[in-house]
């Protein structure tokens, strides 16, 4: 297997297996120099500077939604916004669409699956304006049947907000069908992409998705940078989420007349720094490739689930066949709280996250409470997955049982 | 490469064969204390005679450290009055907050392992969640009697 880890400062050198990248990712050295080169080369405030090293700052700027547009293989530039994190793009959404189109007796479907932040702007829409949350549902193994999105799908569904892939069962959604179904009726669709884009290629255009989100930081780029996507006639329709610098024509005592695209959604001063580490992450990403990065995480996967399944007491949520995980493993082990498997695990410098991963809603749905999960990413080693079978074998020992 | 001492016999021993998880028929004080980050739920029973913890008892479930922490304050506290499980959880209080280390510790015997946690934030919640669940339910009733 390639030896990715060389090409990440905090993992060369470290003892820590690090398998939370579901949660964040750990950046490579080319992210962390290119947002150095930011502020060392093109630093002024962009979109503003009438000076040279202005514009410079502003190519810069724009060049990483050119290369976030092509990520997504979006038509065009200004329907790509640069936001902090996958949870203001779907704010936006949700504050600038959602409360000025949605109505009482409207539906707002949300899967099941939804992280909190795909959820809760939803229900304050629902709460604002009468609208009703309806929940696509998923079976025991985290799949959606087409029967499930044949129901739940009505002549009311004006809005759906659905994951591209969940970050407790990692099992790539059937989105085409959802956003074919909901457009069927008049609907608009936002797609949560934070878990997917790191894994998967996406093609907004293809998909037909109306929104589609995701943040740079589980890409490998600097923490403060996310996207929005979203149809420019859409996004043209919409009045701004913030207002304040920097996304206006024009200003008087009493009004202003807004900016264009994409400008419009990008109020006060920009993450210039960001916006260009994040290009770097895709450009990195590029560099290895999809298949690449896919192969890798599939043959650890496989590896880590057939060594799970070996050891008694151990479950892992979801789909049987690593392919359809992507890299993100929920297990729970009997009698053993998550917390305290994250904190043994700790001693042995394996990084996980334990607790309900922000989405309790499918954690009853699946009748557990809280999990362990493993998230495995291409820059993870062999080593990395063996030493947490190792401690995962010993966990129930360690806490008193006599297997 | 392990630094967390806390996971030891006494711990595993508390949390899987606790003495004091039960329901306590004549209890005449109870409440519930919730971790939500750990989803630790417990429902602490206590019953106080003229002053004096005569008897205690929890239900509830979550992690070993915020099971096994509730199981150890009970094997202290029984027998004490008001005002020395109150100093005990204040003792043991400053102990995961790492203010108060060594001799000054014995009272807490048992408890007393689970000293390291101060070092674990992200844990500190779980092994006071009985202690806290105490305070305030002694608190809760000397306003009462005011």
């Amino acid at each position: 297997m390639t030896d990715y880890k060389k090409d990440f400062p905090l993992l060369k050198d470290s003892q820590v297996a690090y398998l939370d990248n579901a949660a964040t990712a750990q950046r490579p050295l080319a992210v962390l120099e290119a947002e150095k080169a930011f502020y060392e080369k093109y630093n002024a405030n962009p979109l503003r500077g009438l000076y040279e090293l202005g514009m410079e700052a502003t190519d810069r700027y724009e060049e990483a939604r050119d290369t976030v547009r092509d990520f997504l293989h979006a038509a065009k530039s200004c329907e790509i916004i640069f936001t902090r994190n996958t949870t203001e793009s779907i704010n936006l959404v949700a504050y600038s669409y959602g409360l000025n189109n949605l109505k009482a007796g409207d539906e707002i479907l949300v899967g099941i699956d939804s992280h909190h932040s795909n959820l809760l702007p939803w229900q304050m829409v629902a709460r604002q304006t009468g609208a009703a949350i309806k929940f696509l549902e998923c079976e025991m193994d985290g799949s959606f049947t087409d029967e499930a999105i044949e129901n739940a799908v009505t002549p009311k569904t004006k809005f759906a907000a659905v994951t591209h892939i969940s970050n407790v069962i990692g099992r790539v959604n059937p989105v085409e069908k959802i956003i074919e179904k909901v457009h069927g009726v008049g609907g608009v669709v936002l797609v949560d992409a934070a878990q997917s884009a790191p894994h998967i290629p996406i093609d907004v255009q293809k998909m037909d998705a109306d929104f589609l989100a995701f943040s740079g930081h589980k890409l490998m780029a600097p923490m403060g940078i996310g996207v929005l996507y979203g149809k420019e006639n859409l996004l043209n329709a919409m009045s701004p989420f913030l207002t304040g610098g920097e996304m206006i024509e024009s200003v008087t005592r009493e009004g202003a007349v807004f900016a264009e695209l994409p400008h419009k959604f990008e109020a006060g001063t920009v993450n210039g720094g960001g916006a260009w580490g994040l290009k770097a992450a895709i450009d990195y990403l590029n560099s290895i490739g999809f298949e690449a990065i896919e192969e890798k995480e599939n043959a650890l996967t496989a590896l880590a689930m057939e060594e799970l399944k070996k050891i008694p007491h151990v479950h892992v949520i979801g789909s049987q066949d690593p392919k359809e995980h992507n890299g993100i493993l929920n297990f729970t082990v009997d009698g053993v709280h998550p917390h305290d498997i994250a904190s043994i695990l700790d001693g042995a410098h394996v990084d996980v996250r334990a607790g309900h991963h922000c989405a309790q809603p499918l954690l009853a749905h699946l009748g557990v409470m809280v999990t362990t999960r493993a998230s495995i990413s291409f820059y993870n080693s062999e080593e990395d997955v063996l030493r947490l079978i190792e401690q995962v074998k010993n966990i129930r020992r360690l806490m008193g049982y006599d297997e | 490469m392990m630094n967390n001492t806390f996971y030891n016999e006494i711990l595993t021993d508390h949390n899987l064969h606790p003495a004091h998880k039960k329901k306590l028929e004549d209890a005449n004080l109870v409440l519930e204390g919730v971790n939500p980050s750990c989803g630790d739920d417990i429902i602490l029973e206590l019953k106080e005679e003229n002053g004096v913890i005569t008897d205690g008892a929890f239900v509830g479930s979550g992690c070993a450290i915020s099971q096994a922490s509730v199981d150890m304050m009970l094997e202290l506290i029984i027998g004490k009055t008001k005002e020395e499980a109150l100093q005990l959880a204040d003792l043991f209080s400053r102990m995961i907050k790492g203010e108060a280390k060594g001799d000054e510790l014995e009272p807490l015997e048992e408890a007393m392992s689970l000293a390291d946690i101060s070092k674990m934030p992200a844990r500190v919640k779980c092994a006071v969640l009985g202690w806290h669940t105490m305070e305030e339910l002694l608190e809760k009733e000397a306003e009462k009697n005011l």
